[in-house]
């Protein structure tokens, strides 16, 4: 089957059924996805299809045929996020490093990509939106206020506003 | 020693041989590589005397001729933020331009950089000073430089941002072209070295991105799941589901027939208790996770359980409670608690249950190595890189030198990762099929397998005489030790858990006991962060609460009484029967102070509002606790809804941790800290029936959602139910530091049961909250 990641295009042969997850780590080697359960419970795996945050350990490849695939290392190329000074990025991308949400950075990746899909149809959401799409991701680090403050930023940047400051005390 | 020349042999190819300059900070001082493994002896900082002090390297510093600075830190990075904060502090003291600051992880290596067992809060409290000493060696060599080669006093230039300045001429010189002549000057003594005053400093104390932030938001970070080698397998292992379990037999033919599996593979057995060692069991070796993962699902195994196979979380709680009722080993006595009961005004007891916590770090459990016929090299997100090598050179008959161990980034630890056990299986299926091979935990075998977090039942007893103030206080502690992993007939806790909380409590109480009861281990017991402290925390934070209520007083004016007048407690006067034991420091260098403690209660208390008035239906408690040297008050306010669920507004917590390199990463650790506190509080438990673990995986956010708790999913706190604000107040300070990772989490849990107390009435005394708030929200 053919499928497309990252705007390249793959010709997939093996099992049909194994996970997104695993076909772009173990077979392409983009390591940004992470696996964290397996069961569509942490989020850690989250990817783009055709632009539509999905847990990449409940897609099989199979689903995928035919689509676009977008993984944290496309993330930044899809989209209105502007140039910085040195990297291209997305404005979620940008947003966290305002906030300097990541700890561990684990389950970032997956945080980047729900929070872009979400901002990609809500670009201005509330706090019980933002409660909504993201309660499905895990942080075993215990970032969840930056993450909210983070999105906020993001959402006020894609609005055109300045790049507001943080919200949660000073960080 | 040899070992140590491969290590600066390499340095030579980078460093050195380039014409850089390259030094190691000691406890002692600091010494030119060269000089310190027999290179030319130019200089004083000289060998070290065979009968010296230990050569104990904290960091490699190394300028190269084009001014790049590197600095290799020897530290496991694992979200605390050490690869950057140690990397601050040498910078600083060299003046080096942080834009020209590269920071590199070491490997695995004992004698090359003492110990890098990164635990117990210990990295900037450790290393700090000798970090200092490293980067004001350096300067102090290039600004030597300079003023030779301007021919004017050392006194009249000084380096700042990677060059050496003459204030009076104006003339300017980068590090890069000095290190030629600094290079060949005398290494000066410790003695010598200026170090500057904390009004100098350019980045310890302030905000500087983590050196792997923007890796990691664009998925360049790589994590012990991301290591690649060509010609590499992917194994997954079918483990003994009862601690000392064994294969009785397999049926692998199902297993082979998936596509991709091309071996299987007995791993042996290790008897318990385990401790370091893997458990054994049967591996899937395969071309990929996926397939691993589909093969280890398809073998059918009988296992021989072994005695372990009895262990059931209820009826062990009835026996952790039945050891906590009677007298126990007595860690601390003063006075006569007895006699002093018997004649209070108020006497109350509880006892408090803490269950079982897995670590669960978003990355799982995972390791990839390679064994050749020569020796072994692996690569994996450790805690303790020099325990892996020790135990790989072990288990596959090589010496430490022909093993290497790469510490990649680790995807959380929070002291699972203190163990080696993954990396060994790795090593052994490698060893096995011949390639290199990554050993993929996946979700089920970590809840399944944890090193967990103890079981334990606290029991408090105070008394209170007409003023209500306390006069008698006993605490008996019954939970398995952290030591029964590793010996057999461990059955109590020892003098450095019973410090955590009970022997080092600070409270000027006449009549004091500190007992642990006997508790038999049935699982691996392992480091959870901020280990005993958890539960002797929440049972000491809780009872302060009850004593103030059944005392009639506010819990914070209660809290400044029992600390007494401003003073260090005495620890050779306070009874107790065991070594003092102070997180491995002297109570002389770090001292328990009750001002500190008052500190950061008042801090908390008053950034948090404390005694304003409160929506119905919402509480607004307090608990302090000292932990790794550091002083953390916690103030959590709740509210807690008419369907039991609760959502928490807001959370303060006031740290006072010493002297702080880094502000934001240290509010970050402690807004971490305070949401797995939380989570620990609300939802933490893991539960054995029949000896197997009942919780198979994550608890997904569907079920999350109803608040209950989930027999067979593992809960962690989600976004939606986080603190909408975590205020992180840090007190400044000059003095020694103390611990930063760990201290957050003990106050959080007694913080936010307190609250739930004055918001309902309902008193939790049994860890998880979960379920119990059903019914309760109405009567606030
Ligand atoms: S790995 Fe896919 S949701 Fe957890
Ligand atoms: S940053 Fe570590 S798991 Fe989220």
């Amino acid at each position: 089957m053919e499928l497309t990641v990252n705007g390249t295009r793959h010709t997939y042969t093996g099992d049909p059924a194994m996970p997104l997850l695993w076909y772009v780590r173990d077979e392409l080697g983009l390591t940004g996805t992470k696996y964290g359960c397996g069961i569509g419970a942490c989020g850690a795996c989250t990817v783009h299809l055709d632009g539509v945050a999905v847990r990449g350990c409940q897609t099989p490849v199979s689903a995928a045929a035919g689509r676009a695939v977008t993984t944290i290392e496309g993330l930044a190329a899809t989209t209105s996020g502007r140039p910085g000074p040195g990297e291209q990025l997305h404005v979620v991308q940008r947003a966290w490093r305002t906030h300097n949400v990541p700890q561990c950075g684990y389950c970032q990746a997956g945080q980047i990509m729900q929070a872009a899909s979400l901002l990609a149809r809500t670009p201005a959401p509330t706090d019980a939106e933002i409660d909504a799409a993201m309660r499905g991701n895990l942080c075993r680090c215990g970032t969840y206020t930056r993450i909210r403050a983070a999105i906020h930023t993001a959402a006020g940047d894609l609005a055109g506003a300045k790049p507001s400051a943080p919200s949660n005390g000073r960080s | 020693m040899a070992d140590i020349r491969e290590i600066d042999r390499r340095e030579f190819l980078h460093g050195l041989a380039a014409g850089g300059l390259l030094l190691v900070a000691t406890a002692s001082g600091c010494r030119r590589v060269s000089d310190t493994f027999g290179g030319t002896a130019a200089g004083s900082g000289g060998t070290p005397a065979p009968d010296g002090p230990p050569l104990a390297p904290a960091v490699y510093l190394r300028i190269a001729p084009t001014g790049d600075v590197t600095i290799i830190v020897h530290r496991s990075e694992m979200g605390q933020g050490t690869k950057t904060s140690l990397a601050m502090a040498a910078a600083d003291e060299l003046e080096a331009d942080w834009a020209r600051v590269r920071v590199e992880q070491a490997p695995g290596d004992e004698k090359t950089y003492g110990s890098q067992d990164t635990d117990g809060s210990w990295s900037i409290r450790g290393f700090l000073q000798p970090l200092r000493e490293a980067g004001a060696t350096a300067r102090a060599m290039l600004e030597a430089a300079a003023a030779r080669r301007w021919g004017v006093p050392v006194s009249d230039v000084a380096a700042r941002q990677n060059q050496v300045v003459h204030a009076s001429s104006g003339r300017t010189i980068g590090f890069g072209e000095l290190v030629a002549v600094a290079r060949t000057l005398p290494v000066p003594p410790k003695e010598q070295l200026r170090l500057k005053q904390p009004s100098e400093y350019r980045y310890i104390g302030k905000e500087i991105p983590a050196v792997d932030l923007a890796d990691i938001t664009v998925g360049r970070a790589r994590f012990g799941i991301d290591q690649r080698l060509p010609g590499m397998r992917y194994a997954v292992v079918a483990r003994p589901p009862v601690y000392g379990g064994t294969v009785a037999s397999v049926d692998e033919r199902a297993a082979r027939a998936v596509p991709g599996v091309e071996r299987i593979v007995r791993l042996p057995h290790t008897p318990v208790p385990s401790g370091m060692s893997p458990l054994g069991g049967v591996a899937v070796v395969a071309r990929n996770t996926w397939a691993a993962i589909q093969g280890r699902n398809a073998l059918r195994i009988t296992w021989h359980d072994g005695p372990n196979a009895s262990y059931d979380s209820g009826t062990y709680r009835a026996a952790l409670e039945r050891s906590a009722r009677s007298a126990g080993k007595v860690a601390r006595a003063q006075g006569n608690t007895a006699t002093a009961l018997a004649g209070a005004a108020k006497r109350i007891a509880a006892e408090y249950y803490i269950p079982h916590l897995a670590h669960a770090p978003m990355e799982a459990p995972v390791a990839l190595a390679n064994v050749t016929s020569t020796g072994c090299e692996v690569w994996a997100p450790t805690q303790a890189p020099q325990g892996a090598r020790d135990a790989l050179a072990k288990v596959l008959g090589l010496s430490a030198d022909a093993v290497k161990v790469n510490v990649t980034l680790l995807g959380g630890a929070f002291g699972r990762k203190s163990f080696p056990d993954f990396i060994i299986e790795a090593a052994l299926l490698s060893r096995a099929v011949g390639a290199p091979v990554k050993v993929q935990w996946t979700r089920e075998d970590d809840l399944q397998h944890d090193y967990l977090h103890t079981v334990a039942v606290e029991r408090l007893e105070g008394g209170l005489d007409t003023d209500g103030k306390v006069v008698a206080w006993v605490h008996r502690s019954a939970l398995p030790s952290i030591g029964s992993t590793f010996a057999s007939h461990v059955l109590y806790q020892d003098d450095g858990e019973m410090a955590q909380g009970i022997t080092d409590l600070p409270y000027a109480i006449p009549n004091l006991r500190g007992e642990a009861g006997p508790a038999t281990p049935h699982t691996r017991i392992g480091w959870y962060r901020s280990v005993i402290n958890i539960p002797h925390a929440f049972a000491i934070g809780s009872f302060i609460d009850e004593l103030a209520h059944a005392a009639g007083k506010d819990t914070r004016t209660f809290i400044a009484e029992m600390l007494g007048p401003d003073h260090i407690v005495d620890m050779t006067r306070a009874g107790l029967t065991g070594k003092p034991q102070n997180y491995d420091a002297s109570f002389d260098e770090y001292p328990i102070d009750t001002a500190r403690y008052r500190g950061v209660l008042e801090l908390a208390a008053q950034q948090a509002g404390w005694g304003q008035p409160l929506p119905a239906g919402q509480g607004r408690r307090i608990a302090v606790h000292r932990s790794f040297l550091s002083y953390v008050a916690s103030v959590v306010q709740v509210e807690v809804h008419p369907d039991g669920t609760l959502s928490i507004p807001r959370v303060d917590v006031a740290v006072d941790a010493g002297t702080i390199v880094h502000p934001e990463r240290v509010r970050a650790q402690m807004e971490g800290a305070t949401i797995m506190g939380l989570s620990n509080a609300l939802h933490g438990e893991i539960t054995f029936k029949g000896g197997r673990v009942e919780q198979v995986n994550f608890a997904p956010p569907q079920l999350a959602a109803a608040g209950d708790t989930q027999r067979t999913g593992y809960q962690i706190m989600r976004l939606d139910e986080a603190p909408r604000e975590i205020h992180v107040h840090v007190v400044p300070s000059t003095g020694k530091p103390g611990g930063i990772g760990e201290p957050g989490v003990p106050p959080t849990a007694p913080a936010l049961c307190n609250a739930i107390f004055a918001a309902t009435g309902k008193r939790i005394r049994t860890l998880p909250v979960a379920g119990q708030l059903a019914g309760t929200g109405a009567i606030a």
